[in-house]
């Protein structure tokens, strides 16, 4: 759908926002930098765990980081879970009504994060704390480490198209179910663009982690050094950003033109432009005989946390920008139904009652009845005979009320009516009863075993009921 | 109304929402608020005696406690928010608008206690913590004090639920923190708290201790002496809370108790709970009196029964606040009382975002019966599953006969005969069409999908 007036729309949540929304904002976008730094820490920490015990079993050393790694997983697990805590409650009260509907359409997935996570934590702790006592098992202990990072792998995708779909709301009629959801544009490179960074990042924190003073790993290893540990994880973080040249385009060139402006491009190639120098220095640091250790370690860090900062603003700035209309059009309806509602509340209160006609009713009324009557001729032919016709097919009048042609000598033809099925449905069953002598305003129904479950064909469903009352 | 409706019909959404729940509760109050501070307890027990059997003890009762917590813990708490954001997301959405400010304090806190939590189990056996002993068990108090305010948050909120005092007529985030029933409710976890952390380490006593009788004896009689000693203020806690429950919860406390079809055993099920008690105690008494001849399988009977009272307590908690999700404010169909009015003058469906139907006509009773029941009944129904309506309906009038009037009527006065129902919301002939579509219903097993499995407005499911 994409006219913006068919899109639905819902009421958000009539209780005011807690606190201004530019604060809101920006907790949402520093508690969420400050989670998924620990998310990138677990889901990378994890993945090199893996491929580094798999590496252990030619070269030992190997098999020494991954146990130290796998000793920071379980750490930065529990922050994760922690710091995303924040986030989430400022996107629930920030984005109330778009993030609740993509949660519904994405319920079963998202109910099962609770399961899949747990199991990868209890995993995580399997493996590491197992990791004497299964040493006579390495298959299997290798197995439980590979499954725990297979579901790291799972779990951020579910979060990930939760917070794409929220800012559709021109798909949400179309998803059907996770998988549909999984689909939708720049869900897929937007995953492979943080697998990269979480591998970059956590290359990052390693080399500080086994390289700070005191850090009793050295003495434990081999064959390899410091120099050797320092090229090591510097060539695992250049290699991961590298790919982001790939990555990075290519999400975005999927977003949807929606919430594309100028000023996002600005300051997502602020953010490239930071990277690009922070890969230079690694680099240097890769071929450079005599590294410079600490300072341009700090600045690498610093421009790597610099690009984050940027791409997360940018990000942020494209949500906005993203459900603006709407979120005015949502806002626009909420003030007209909250008034309605204040209005019905006094009403009730002093004991008016406000009595609808039924839509068939309006619909005849207001139309029909320039030219049918119940029982006499005026343009048209009147509803008894009209009732007699189509008793047994409602359907009928929708049919040829959309399309009439001339039928009869000596009468106007009548002109089409494309007022759409339901109201032309509801205007049928209106004149077939008002035509038929019942008093089709009573509302009541006609009892029991007369409405079957035929909900997909309303026509059918009205024959039926058209036939029992026959 | 404004959010596609998730719905599980075999197990029923408020089933989905009590067992992550019910878990996060057990693991808070026994693993957490309750746990930490006895195994502070016996750490200072061993560095009081000087008895290294007392700090191993703690240590291992606190790596379980560090294992589960911060797994199966901490997942279903974020579970909670997941579960109600998709079971009532007016609800949950609404009571984070009033508690952010609570919320983002407790998340503060509930950081803090993590990272604690972090530091106290694995700096345990460190080069740091054998030279500066008085300093890591001031850590274990440090951490003891956390885990209890994060409980201190919530349950804010869960009185808020139930009683929202002055808030509807003063609306502040202070009048909504101190509603009427905090307070009490509060005096009644802590101690609670604390007596069920003595009863689960008292089962993990029995396993971790089998070489050593003799320390098993000893640390039985203190464990037991620890649940014991708190066991008086948990009752007076249960009192002052019972006393601050509104009147017109207690009507409801019957059914809560034993559910609809089984009030019969309310008086059975008074003596159980009673004897419960009475067992626990009686268990405890034993662990002090002759704890050496106290076989370690006993020991798992208290635990056992603790957790079998918590989780009743929280069902009948869960049960007496309604019909109103948010008291006097919300019922449990997420609609607000204060939105009936003009449901009535313009008719439910019209004014829902996600209804494939509008008004209701001669031809598509069963569809905006269908819709209907999506909206005002399947929070808490489901068709032919747990808590099935068409079960319900059964039990009053056969399997035969449905008469629309007789439904229709029911429906209408429903709220008065059952007062823990809302009122149907809607027009005449919207619950005339919800009337139609219940008695189809019963001789159609297909049921009603939700939006996870068949999108926001799904045509004919």
């Amino acid at each position: 759908m994409d006219r913006i007036a068919d899109w639905p729309l819902p009421l958000d949540i009539p209780l005011p926002l807690p606190a201004d929304s530019v604060l809101l904002q920006a907790l949402l976008v520093l508690l969420f930098l400050w989670h998924i730094l620990f998310v990138n820490l677990m889901v990378g920490g994890s993945l090199l765990t893996v491929v580094f015990q798999i590496l252990g079993r030619r070269r030992p050393d190997f098999e020494t980081l991954a146990r130290s790694i796998a000793g920071t997983v379980t750490v930065n697990k529990s922050l994760a879970v922690v710091m995303g805590v924040g986030p989430l409650l400022a996107v629930n009260v920030y984005y109330t009504v778009y993030f609740y509907t993509a949660n519904a359409l994405t319920g079963e997935a998202w109910i099962g994060l609770v399961p899949l996570v747990t199991l990868a934590f209890l995993l995580t702790y399997v493996h590491k704390y197992a990791w004497d006592r299964l040493a006579s098992a390495p298959a299997l202990h290798l197995s439980i480490g590979i499954a725990g990072a297979a579901l790291f792998l799972v779990i951020p995708l579910v979060f990930l198209t939760n917070i794409n779909l929220m800012l559709f709301p021109g798909r949400w009629l179309e998803v059907d179910g996770y998988l549909s959801a999984l689909l939708l544009p720049n869900v897929w490179p937007r995953y492979f663009h943080f697998l990269a960074a979480s591998v970059a990042i956590t290359a990052l924190f390693l080399l500080f982690f086994f390289l700070r003073a005191g850090c009793p790993i050295e003495s434990r290893l081999q064959t390899l050094d410091r120099a050797a540990l320092r090229r090591l994880f510097y060539g695992i973080a250049l290699g991961a950003t590298g790919l982001q040249l790939a990555f990075g385009p290519l999400v975005l060139v999927t977003l949807p033109s929606q919430g594309m402006s100028w000023y996002l491009i600005g300051v997502i190639t602020i953010g490239v432009t930071l990277a690009l120098v922070a890969m230079h220095l690694m680099w240097r640091e890769i071929v450079s005989p005599r590294p410079s250790a600490m300072p341009r370690a700090v600045a690498v860090f610093t421009l790597i946390t610099l690009t984050a900062f940027a791409m997360g603003y940018g990000r942020h700035v494209y949500r906005e920008s993203a459900i603006d209309e709407h979120r005015d059009l949502v806002a626009a309806h909420g003030r007209e139904v909250r008034w309605e509602i204040a209005a019905a509340h006094w009403r009730d209160a002093t004991g008016q009652t406000l009595v609808k006609v039924p839509l068939g009713q309006r619909i005849y009324e207001s139309t029909c009845a320039a030219c049918h009557a119940v029982d006499r001729v005026v343009v048209g032919p009147p509803l008894t005979e009209i009732a007699g016709l189509y008793r047994d097919d409602p359907a009928g009048i929708v049919t040829w009320t959309e399309a009439p042609y001339r039928k009869r000598e000596g009468f106007t033809a009548m002109p089409a009516f494309k007022l759409g099925e339901e109201k032309l449905m509801a205007v049928a069953g209106y004149m077939i009863a008002l035509g038929s002598g019942e008093d089709p305003g009573s509302g009541e129904d006609p009892g029991p075993g007369e409405d079957p479950g035929s909900d997909t064909d309303p026509g059918a469903a009205g024959e039926a009921a058209a036939e029992d009352r026959g | 109304m404004d959010f596609p409706v998730f719905h599980l019909d075999f197990f029923g959404n408020r089933l989905l929402i009590a067992v992550i729940a019910t878990l996060h509760v057990l693991i808070n109050h026994m693993l957490a608020v309750g746990a930490i501070p006895l195994v502070a307890f016996l750490e200072w027990l061993g560095l009081r005696s000087g008895d290294q059997r007392w700090d191993d003890l703690a240590r291992r009762i606190l790596f379980v406690c560090f294992i589960v917590t911060t797994s199966l813990g901490a997942l279903t708490g974020v579970g909670i928010w997941l579960s109600t954001s998709l079971v009532n997301p007016a609800a949950i959405g609404s009571l984070i608008r009033v508690f952010f400010w609570a919320w983002f304090f407790e998340w503060t806190v509930f950081v803090t206690e993590v990272v604690l939590i972090l530091i106290y189990f694995l700096s345990w056996r460190t080069a740091w913590a054998r030279r500066h002993r008085r300093a890591h068990l001031g850590l274990g108090v440090l951490l003891a004090v956390f885990s209890w305010l994060t409980m201190a948050v919530i349950v804010a909120i869960l009185g808020f639920q139930m009683d929202t005092g002055v808030w509807t007529v003063q609306p502040g985030f202070w009048t909504a923190v101190l509603n009427p029933l905090y307070l009490p409710q509060l005096a009644f976890r802590t101690p609670f708290a604390l007596v069920t952390a003595g009863l689960f380490a008292l089962m993990l006593t029995g396993l971790f201790t089998r070489g050593d009788r003799e320390f098993r004896g000893t640390a039985v009689r203190t464990i037991s002496i620890w649940s014991l000693v708190f066991t008086p203020a948990m009752l007076l806690g249960a009192w002052s809370y019972w006393q601050a429950i509104p009147e017109r919860m207690l009507a409801n406390l019957p059914t809560a108790l034993t559910t609809l079809t089984f009030t019969d055993f309310l008086e059975p099920l008074r003596l159980a709970i009673l004897a419960s008690v009475v067992a626990v105690i009686a268990v405890c008494a034993w662990g002090v009196a002759a704890p050496r001849r106290l076989p370690a399988l006993v020991l798992v009977v208290p635990f056992l029964l603790a957790v079998w009272q918590l989780s009743y307590f929280e069902r009948v908690r869960e049960f007496i606040r309604k019909p109103d999700v948010v008291a006097e404010y919300m019922y449990s169909n997420g609609l607000r009382a204060s939105d009936y009015p003009l449901y009535r003058e313009q008719g439910l469906l019209t004014l829902a975002t996600y209804s494939p139907v509008g008004e209701v006509t001669e031809f598509n009773r069963h569809e905006a019966g269908r819709e209907m029941f999506r909206l005002a009944c399947s929070r808490c129904h489901t068709t032919h599953g747990v808590n099935g309506v068409v079960e319900k309906l059964a039990t009053m009038y056969g399997w035969q006969d449905w008469d629309h009037a007789t439904i229709d009527t029911y429906l209408q006065s429903m709220h008065n005969a059952r007062p823990f129902m809302p009122p149907v919301p809607g027009n005449d002939a919207e619950r005339g069409a919800l009337a139609t579509y219940l008695i189809d219903l019963r001789d159609d097993p297909a049921g009603l999908a939700g939006a996870q499995s068949h999108g926001a407005m799904p045509a004919s499911h």
